[in-house]
């Protein structure tokens, strides 16, 4: 035990997220870099175990429980949250900072929850922390989806309430441990940590706000939420079977998507669900093999993720354009934000000497293990997806393709260095892996480097690409040959795409126009018996009054007598 | 016998002799001093009896030495003690804050009668509370309802005239109600003591006349408790009150109301009555939760932020009655819970309102807007007082939204526990209406200088938000009370 002054990490970031707002410009980056790194020290100073205990009506609160899963989540989230404040500080508004910090600071909170009352809480103040993120990108469609965003939320917060509350009924204990989904609390607390997952069928929350938040705004947005949620579920729900064919429903979820989309920020965001899916599967398979290769791809994830929206964010901050049809051969203009935008794709692809290689594996591995034949197969299957959609399309659309004529210098420098930065980490981190899995919360006997696994994944990735390499060759020789083939791909595949985009696009809006109509309907029809003058709320006459009083005395009279 | 016994009389003896003494003296300034002294007084009084009760049980007072059942008792057992702790602190809190907000808001010619009425509704509630007698809690009863008729009707709206004269009716409707009952009461058991009723009932229960008076005495107090869809008369009354009334009367009022439906139906009808031989648990969930949940949707769309948070009062009072039609020792506690954090998270929202009414001189929603930057702690208060209210943690709010989650699940309510939750969902609405507007919105016309309120008014604002906070986290005084409470009125069994 230590002195009653443990507090959780994640306060700091809170704390000091609340003070952005009244810091200098210089004081600002101050905070910004340096409450990341207080709380990286305090996060690792903290010794294992529950460090304080608080009595709370008749149970026992640990709002600091110190453990290795949450140590690692823990770390990569103030990482991200140094980076994030290095990339964002000229560019984000100050609620946006702000917003930001208390959103990565009650992520950690919960890191550090030790139990469910406390997780709540820091879970609430991360879903309004992010909702202010997605909102401080201004504007009516921002408005709108952090609106969506936070109903989402909210309501996940509600089931996890009652599932929380229905815990306590039964088992009379607080504690944040691992669970199984046997009865109607842990299924609500499952679903409630689901939501936050994005887990079907509230999946697309995520490709919904994401994007519409600034482009500093997205890179926070991509860390936090969604892992937090495979952290809950790893500490909760390891080995619940019925997150395998979750997980796999949220790859396969991602990668359609993701290949129909052409908004830049929007493939990614549904590339998170894609990689999400993966851990959630590992957490299903449950062997201490796979929670380790779902925490190494979260942490990897988190940083390549960020890496791939910062670039993809620098593109739209240079140019103001977010649709692929709208952009290319930025390449020659912008060399260091494609440089950094192809590093993070090859690390999402788990391309040999990346992060992605050596974190990815351990969950295919696992399922291998445990003689899941069907799930490795689709996993594998999902890799190769995942290097179409986020390796290739992302960089291939967005910096090479066609040239769209603009020609943008490299964003500013800040935003250069926090690129440089989490680069770096991709590949420090594939080629030298063993810090990581030193902190990895079972201990690893894995060695990603063997002959088989580089050739297995090289070939993989060759496959994958293999039609994109092919039509890169025919397109140049194209130019002058083979008309029907040039149509086919440059006519035919084009208007498909163009006509995919139109149409899903369309079929987004309209989908959109009927639900917010239905939502407009359902708040007309409250507001006729709700509203001012409605017949709940406007002032009644005094006989009125007394009906209601001589009704309700007739039926009192009436049940007393039955 | 020393003072110290006469304390449970003195506690209503108090406000009842000064009211008299406020008309003679008729000077604002001075009948204000004597409000607040007296206020003060009653206060260190409930305490004290607060903690005789805590240490030796329940204390049984005999107006002029009389015993019962022929004389009056006073009675004072936990609940009471607690009930009266919490209304005494309201006027205490309450009486500071009024020098300047009354001041504005009532002419000074009628301040000291304004004061005198004040203080003989606080008698009267102070009354019911205290006494063990049936037919005076309808004696206090009226004297506290005819002193807020007139307090509601100073208001300077000139509709608070018509707000107070719709409750005069509606009360007295109520008030007669709850007099047949306890009449009907008095015809089959020939007593008016609470404990002697409680005796002699079981064996006449079955009769009509018992039933009838049930009826009687339920919907009289569902009148006064503002009971969902017996609630109309109080959004416009709190509305048009002046501030200092509206906070508290809607911090103490219909608690005490709350205060007495406890009393009839668990101790002189007896649970095994009225909760379970009668339908009425039923009843109360069903009319609990409609009112909840209909009442917040009402909020959500009011431009007056006095009345949005009217109709919030109406639908925090059907969590309590939710709480009680449960019937099980978690709930009654959960509503004993809410009846005090209730009566702390309102009070600090009506004061903090009221201390904006006393600078910008409204309390229509638009006119908050930019008023985060230039009124900080009120509105700073109002955000606290509303997090509380919604129930998140670590607020007083939270506990009592808690144990009556509990209390549903425990009876495997799983839809009740849901719409409960979805209930704090529609506070969440509307509380961030406050605060959108507060923060997030730019005032429409050129900003007049809008200073902060006077200290006066923000030290017992942030007195009771303090409280909201403290009750959210050191839950042994609050939790442990109501759970001995319930445990006392529901007999050993509960």
């Amino acid at each position: 035990m230590m002195s009653e002054l443990a507090l959780s990490p994640g306060l700091i970031l809170i704390l000091g997220g609340l003070l952005i707002p009244f810091a200098s410009a210089r004081q600002r980056l101050g905070l910004l870099l340096g409450l990341p790194a207080l709380t990286l020290g305090a996060v690792w100073w903290l010794p294992d175990g529950s460090l304080l205990t608080l009595p709370f009506l008749d149970y026992v609160l640990e709002p600091v429980r110190s453990t290795a899963e949450g140590r690692l989540f823990a770390t990569v989230f103030s990482i991200m949250a140094f980076a994030g404040g290095l990339y964002a500080h000229r560019q984000a508004s100050r609620t946006e900072l702000s917003a930001a910090f208390v959103y990565a600071g009650s992520a950690i909170g919960v890191t550090f929850a030790g139990d469910l009352l406390t997780l709540f809480v820091f879970w609430e103040i991360m879903a309004l922390g992010s909702t202010v993120v997605v909102w401080s990108a201004g504007g009516v469609s921002a408005y709108r989806a952090g609106l969506r965003y936070l109903l989402v939320h909210l309501l996940g917060g509600v089931v996890l309430m009652v599932g929380i509350v229905a815990q306590v009924v039964e088992t009379g204990s607080l504690a944040f441990q691992a669970m199984q989904p046997d009865s109607l609390a842990t299924q609500l607390i499952l679903i409630g940590f689901l939501v936050n997952a994005g887990a079907p069928p509230l999946s697309a929350w995520i490709a919904d706000a994401y994007p519409e938040a600034s482009p500093s705004g997205t890179v926070f947005l991509s860390a936090f939420t969604t892992k937090t949620a495979v952290f809950t579920l790893l500490v909760g729900f390891p080995g619940a079977d019925v997150l395998i064919p979750i997980g796999l429903y949220m790859v396969f979820y991602g990668i359609i998507y993701a290949l129909l989309e052409n908004d830049m920020r929007r493939i990614l965001a549904y590339s998170i669900v894609n990689q999400v899916g993966f851990m959630v599967v590992a957490i299903g398979i449950g062997t201490p093999m796979a929670l380790n290769g779902a925490a190494a791809h979260a942490f990897a994830h988190i940083i390549y993720k960020a890496l791939l929206l910062m670039s993809a964010g620098s593109v739209l901050l240079m140019t103001g354009k977010r649709k692929c049809t709208d952009l290319g051969g930025l390449f020659q203009s912008m060399p260091i934000t494609a440089i950094n935008g192809i590093i993070g794709a090859l690390a999402i692809s788990a391309f040999p000497f990346t992060s992605g290689f050596i974190s990815k594996s351990l969950e295919t591995q696992a399922a291998a293990d445990q003689g899941l034949l069907w799930v490795w197969m689709l996993l594998v299957a999902a890799s190769a997806g995942v290097f179409l959609h986020a390796g290739i399309k992302f960089p291939w659309f967005v910096f090479f393709q066609k040239d769209s004529g603009m020609r943008p210098p490299d964003p500013p420098t800040n935003l250069r260095n926090a690129m440089w930065l989490f680069s770096f980490l991709c590949i420090a981190l594939g080629l030298y892996p063993q810090p990581l899995y030193a902190i990895l919360p079972y201990p690893v006997d894995y060695q990603p480097y063997t002959i088989e696994h580089l050739v297995t994944q090289l070939q993989l990735l060759l496959f994958a690409g293999f039609a994109f390499f092919v039509m890169l060759k025919q397109m140049r020789r194209t130019l002058t040959i083979s008309l029907d083939f040039d149509w086919f791909y440059r006519k035919f595949f084009k208007e498909i795409g163009k006509e995919f985009t139109g149409r899903t696009s369309a079929a987004r809006a309209a989908q959109e126009q009927r639900m917010l109509g239905k939502a407009q309907r359902l708040i007309d029809n409250l507001y006729v018996h709700h509203g001012p003058r409605g017949v709940l709320a406007r002032s009644w006459p005094l006989g009125s009054m007394v009906i209601w009083v001589a009704a309700l005395l007739g039926f009192s009279l009436l049940l007393y007598y039955l | 016998m020393s003072l110290l016994d006469h304390f449970p009389v003195l506690v209503v003896l108090l406000p009842l002799m000064a009211a008299p003494l406020c008309v003679l003296i008729d000077r604002p300034r001075l009948a204000w001093a004597l409000s607040l002294a007296v206020s003060w007084l009653s206060l260190a009084v409930a305490a004290s009896l607060l903690f005789q009760v805590l240490g030796s049980g329940p204390i049984s007072y005999r107006l002029g030495g009389w015993p019962p059942p022929w004389g009056i008792e006073y009675r004072i057992d936990l609940l009471s003690a607690y009930v009266l702790l919490i209304v005494s602190a309201i006027a205490a809190v309450v009486m500071v804050f009024a020098y300047h907000s009354v001041a504005a808001e009532i002419a000074a010619d009628r301040i000291a009668r304004f004061y005198a009425a004040l203080l003989l509704v606080l008698a009267g509630l102070l009354g019911i509370v205290a006494t063990g007698d049936a037919f005076n809690v309808f004696v206090f009863l009226e004297i506290s309802s005819l002193a807020s008729y007139a307090v509601i009707s100073m208001g300077r709206d000139r509709r608070a005239l018509h707000a107070a004269f719709q409750y005069l009716v509606m009360g007295t409707i109520g008030a007669t109600f709850i007099l047949i009952g306890i009449g009907f009461l008095y015809m089959m058991t020939g007593t008016l003591n609470m404990q002697d009723l409680a005796d002699r009932l079981p064996a006449v229960s079955d009769t009509r006349t018992v039933r009838v008076g049930f009826a009687f005495l339920t919907v009289g107090i569902g009148l006064k408790l503002a009971l969902f869809p017996l609630h109309l008369w109080l959004p416009n009354a709190y509305a048009y009150a002046p501030s200092a009334v509206t906070a508290f009367l809607a911090a103490t009022a219909t608690k005490v109301a709350v205060y007495v439906l406890l009393r009839f139906l668990l101790e002189i009808f007896g649970a095994d009555f009225s909760l379970r031989a009668m339908p009425l648990d039923l009843i109360l969930i069903l009319l609990g939760l409609a009112g909840a949940l209909s009442a917040s949707l009402v909020a959500v769309f009011q431009e007056d932020i006095k009345r949005m948070l009217a109709y919030s009062s109406v639908a925090q009072i059907g969590y309590m009655v939710l709480g009680i039609g449960l019937a099980s020792p978690t709930g009654i506690s959960a509503a004993m819970l809410h009846l005090f954090n209730h009566a702390l998270m309102k009070g600090a929202l009506f004061l903090a309102l009221g201390a904006v009414a006393y600078r910008i001189g409204s309390v229509a929603l638009r006119d908050l807007a930019g008023l985060g930057r230039r009124m900080p702690w009120s509105m700073a208060a109002i955000v606290l007082g509303g997090l509380s209210l919604i129930g998140v943690p670590p607020t007083a709010g939270f506990v009592s939204k808690w144990y009556l989650v509990l209390g549903s699940l425990e009876q495997g309510l799983w839809p009740v526990a849901l719409l409960i939750l979805l209930g704090s969902l529609l506070a969440v609405v509307y509380i961030w209406k406050l605060v959108e507007t507060a923060y997030f919105k730019e005032p429409q016309t050129a900003p007049v200088a809008v200073r902060e309120a006077p200290l006066s008014m923000l030290i017992p604002v942030w007195i009771l938000v303090a409280a909201n906070l403290y009750f959210g986290l050191h839950t042994e005084i609050s939790v442990g009370v109501a759970r001995q409470s319930t445990v006392q009125l529901l007999g050993v069994a509960g």
